[in-house]
């Protein structure tokens, strides 16, 4: 036994040794100076949940202000009716469709026509292809909103990326996508900018293409929340968090049961361990 | 698996069956009288959390090829639709690719007792390369799943890891074109890597059913590394002692596990594998899956193509030869005070490795990298050697039975600095 | 200890051991559900539920196929002789008996929709054709008449009805 926890204690020690010497030489290695503020989500931890309003004022920044330039190719008109969404009813997710005109086809006559959304159209694309994007934002390619919140990070380092296993943040794309939109300001002296490019304090490089897209009091919300740029982009951004995680809330709930569960058993198998060794000496 | 079993089949049809297909006198001797070591600790029920894991991952695997489509401009979307579509498809997507890095953390750790205690020896040497031989099917089959989702990272890792084969002189292109089934990684490339990670699995199977029958065997060594001399006095049979314990040890391996699962399913991946491969555009930093990391630090940490091919893949090979390379008789790093340091500094330098792997191979990463790699070297083929030399073990106990009286009458070899929790 | 284990102590034995076995079985079978759950119809099939249908071009005498959820659709625009044939039969003639005016909305005799899948092994039954000028299935020999209905064969149903509305003269939506 006491060959046992030598074992646990020495590999923890060997780990906290070795990433920490390691440690201690990143922070010689560069600065990661301007790290997105970590912001209270409402979908953060065990229990988190969207928050219903904060997905239906994203929702309105992002139909309003980003489906401009950027696509949701994997966001259904469907799923802003299903459940652990924003929660409009599916009148409201049909009215939302029948705004939109879909290219469908091709008819008996070969010709491929337009007709009002529905329901199992996903959200129309703003370029017909990526290269017509590109061509229409001066070459830059305004990536696709579906999975972009899980496909931005930003570096944690040590010892964060270990404390952030045990306290489940997993909240960094929605932090940087916050923190970028508000990161915009004026280039500090010294920096030359490129042609078309914006300074942005967040960007990786500082040089982002993508202008400011967003300013205050742009897009009006109907329910008394501040209309700010922090407001509207912490909006937008659990709305894309829900729209790259739409069973976010179903994995926690189940994960909650599963965990009690598991917990409750393990505690009877350990009993019942016991009892069959207990008149083994070992 | 053989001789241990005093099975009588009961009822005649069961005698008749029985008389022709043996195989629940099979079943009763490997995995009911089977004698089990009496003084086996939690490390050893790593064995059966791994054939939990392989069940586990083929299982998955099995439903998640049901909805996916390996071809590269739906391969994407297709695991998309999996997440959001597929009723339960997150979970079962989110236990699979988990469930890799899980089976990854249980090999290593299973690797590493049976480093400590001197598992390898004789008997045993057979049954340590079937280990060998298995944990290289794992990497392979693990490089080509982390393809399959083909984002940015499955396609940049399948790039960087084929390309290594370029380092083989005067045909390595050829050898990597004949991989790729084209001029760069392309669809030929997603689809045969599909299919070999749905047939290598099986293979794994198969050499797990080899390993298990080599330990059944030779039977198995025990912390204290002396074999069973009176089954009666020194072992227990595999049920139920075996089983209620390494099935408990698996549940609390699943509240592990289901901590990935459910609250961070991203924490093992990268966010770049998020954004769709792009063949015209290489992500800042590629790194490969966390358990590939030391192995691509010693790969980096060579200042030479085929030089850093060479030493990765014989960091691995070594550990083949590792039954010859130690030469003390005395299996248990319990016995072996000297051993037992460097197997320390050997681990703390294994871990050391991936968390230099992880890095920008730059400044004092690659100094920190070169002298890790040659002791892992080192280690291997100079230190151990030598200790088996040199070291003045400790007196072994006669049999397990005296290594269990003496440990309860609190003669037990204290270790120092070790001040974990009572585990058992 | 084993020779004064007691009664009591054994039945709490037994409990342990019952109440461990069966909390693990629970779990093996809940951790089943998902792998078995995930062979229903996806999200996004199910949402496919839908066909619009313009039938202004289908003429008197006409059946057109279209198709919704992956099934033959079969549209008539029936004639005055056929509606006629098909409310004349006398409902003791029919193996699955039902009257005509049960298988057409209100009104609009002329429209008959109905699944185009024969209902003895599922094949797709040919036009204006049999005994009885509606259908005939070339795999088995089902004949059905101007209504859909079974008349002849090894098939025991009549063709299935889908769920439909005319949202106007000219326009249907099945699902």
């Amino acid at each position: 036994m006491t060959i046992r926890s030598s074992l646990f204690g020495a590999v923890a020690a060997a780990l906290l040794l070795a990433s920490g010497a390691s440690g201690a030489l990143a922070s010689e290695g560069g600065g990661h100076d301007n790290r997105p503020h970590r912001m209270s989500w409402s979908f953060a931890g065990p229990f988190g949940t969207y928050d219903r309003g904060q997905l239906q004022r994203g929702f309105k920044v992002f139909k309003e202000v980003c489906s401009a330039c950027h696509s949701a190719n994997y966001l259904y008109f469907r799923n802003l009716a299903a459940p652990g969404g924003p929660g409009f009813t599916e009148a409201q997710a049909k009215q939302v469709a029948s705004e939109y005109q879909i290219t469908d086809g091709p008819n008996d006559a070969g010709d491929m026509f337009q007709r009002p959304g529905r329901l199992s159209d996903h959200w129309p694309a703003p370029f017909p292809n990526d290269n017509a994007a590109r061509a229409a934002n001066g070459g830059a390619f305004p990536p696709d909103f579906s999975v972009l919140a899980k496909a931005r990070s930003y570096h944690v380092g040590f010892p964060g990326f270990i404390t952030d296993a045990f306290i489940q943040y997993q909240e960094h794309g929605v932090d940087y996508i916050h923190a970028l939109l508000t990161g915009y300001e004026d280039a500090p002296a010294g920096v030359h900018l490129q042609p078309g490019l914006n300074y942005n304090k967040y960007f990786p490089g500082n040089q982002i293409a993508m202008p400011k897209p967003i300013s205050d009091g742009q897009v009006e919300y109907s329910d008394g929340a501040p209309q700010t740029v922090d407001q509207y982009s912490q909006d937008v951004a659990a709305f894309m968090m829900w729209v790259a995680e739409p069973h976010l809330e179903d994995r926690k709930r189940i994960g909650f049961q599963v965990m009690i569960f598991l917990i409750v058993l393990s505690g009877l198998l350990y009993f019942t361990k016991k009892k069959v060794w207990q008149h083994v000496s070992h | 698996m053989e001789g241990h079993s005093t099975y009588q089949p009961k009822g005649k049809v069961a005698q008749w069956f029985e008389s022709r297909l043996p195989i629940v006198g099979l079943i009763h001797s490997s995995a009911v009288a089977y004698p089990v070591p009496k003084n086996l600790n939690y490390m050893w029920t790593f064995g059966a959390i791994l054939t939990f894991m392989l069940v586990c991952q083929i299982v998955s695997g099995v439903v998640l090829a049901m909805h996916y489509v390996a071809y590269g401009p739906v391969a994407f979307a297709r695991v998309e639709h999996i997440m959001r579509d597929v009723s339960y498809g997150w979970l079962i997507r989110y236990i699979h690719a988990n469930g890799a890095s899980m089976f990854f953390i249980a090999v290593y750790i299973h690797m590493f007792r049976g480093m400590y205690y001197g598992s390898y020896k004789a008997p045993r040497e057979v049954l340590w390369i079937l280990g060998v031989i298995i944990y290289l099917l794992m990497m392979a089959t693990g490089f080509m799943g982390y393809v399959l989702p083909w984002g940015q990272m499955s396609f940049w890792g399948a790039t960087v890891i084929t390309n290594l084969f370029s380092a083989i002189p005067w045909v390595g292109e050829t050898i990597v074109q004949w991989l790729w089934g084209g001029y760069s990684v392309g669809d030929p490339t997603l689809n045969r890597f599909f299919s070999l990670h749905y047939l290598l699995p099986f293979m794994i199977a198969g050499v797990v059913g080899l390993h298990i029958w080599a330990l059944h065997h030779v039977g198995q060594n025990n912390p204290d590394g002396v074999d069973i001399k009176n089954v009666a006095k020194d072992s227990v049979p595999f049920t139920p002692y075996a089983t209620i314990k390494d099935t408990f040890a698996m549940v609390v391996f699943l509240i592990f596990f289901s901590w990935f699962i459910f609250y961070i399913p991203n924490y093992l991946g990268h966010s770049d594998n998020y954004i769709p491969a792009n063949p015209l555009s290489t992500p800042a930093h590629i790194v490969p899956e966390w358990y590939y990391l030391p192995f691509y630090a010693i790969l980096r940490s060579i200042p030479d193509k085929l030089g850093g091919v060479l030493a990765m893949f014989g960091a691995i090979v070594v550990l083949a030869f590792l039954p010859w390379l130690d030469t003390s008789k005395v299996r248990s790093a319990k016995y072996r005070p000297l051993f037992r340091q460097f197997f320390w500094i050997f681990a703390a330098v294994a871990v050391g490795l991936g968390y230099l792997g992880s890095q920008p191979a730059d400044g004092w990463y690659v100094v920190v990298s070169r002298i890790f790699t040659a002791y892992y070297f080192i280690h291997f083929l100079v230190i151990l050697p030598l200790l088996g030399l040199f070291e003045r073990p400790k007196p072994v106990p006669a049999s397990i039975a005296d290594a269990v009286l003496a440990k309860s009458k609190g003669g037990a070899v204290v270790v120092a600095g070790a001040a974990g929790p009572e585990t058992k | 200890m084993a020779h004064t284990e007691t009664s009591d102590t054994t039945t709490r034995r037994d409990f342990l051991y019952i109440a461990t076995g069966a909390v693990g079985a629970v779990g093996a079978a809940a951790m089943v559900w998902p792998f078995i759950s995930q062979l229903q119809p996806d999200a996004s099939v199910l949402a496919l539920s839908t066909t619009e249908v313009d039938i202004a071009p289908i003429a008197e005498g006409q059946i057109v196929t279209v198709q919704w959820r992956g099934k033959p659709i079969f549209i008539s625009h029936r004639t005055a002789a056929e509606i006629k044939s098909a409310q004349d039969v006398p409902l003791s003639a029919l193996p699955d008996p039902q009257p005509d005016q049960d298988r057409v909305k209100p009104g609009k005799d002329q429209w008959l929709v109905v699944i185009g899948i024969c209902t003895h092994l599922g094949c797709v039954p040919l036009g204006h054709q049999g005994q009885y000028n509606g259908w005939f299935c070339p795999c088995h020999g089902s004949v059905y008449d101007t209504s859909g209905r079974i008349r002849q064969g090894p098939a025991p149903l009549n063709l299935a009805l889908p769920p439909y509305a005319f949202t106007s003269d000219t326009k249907i939506v099945i699902g």
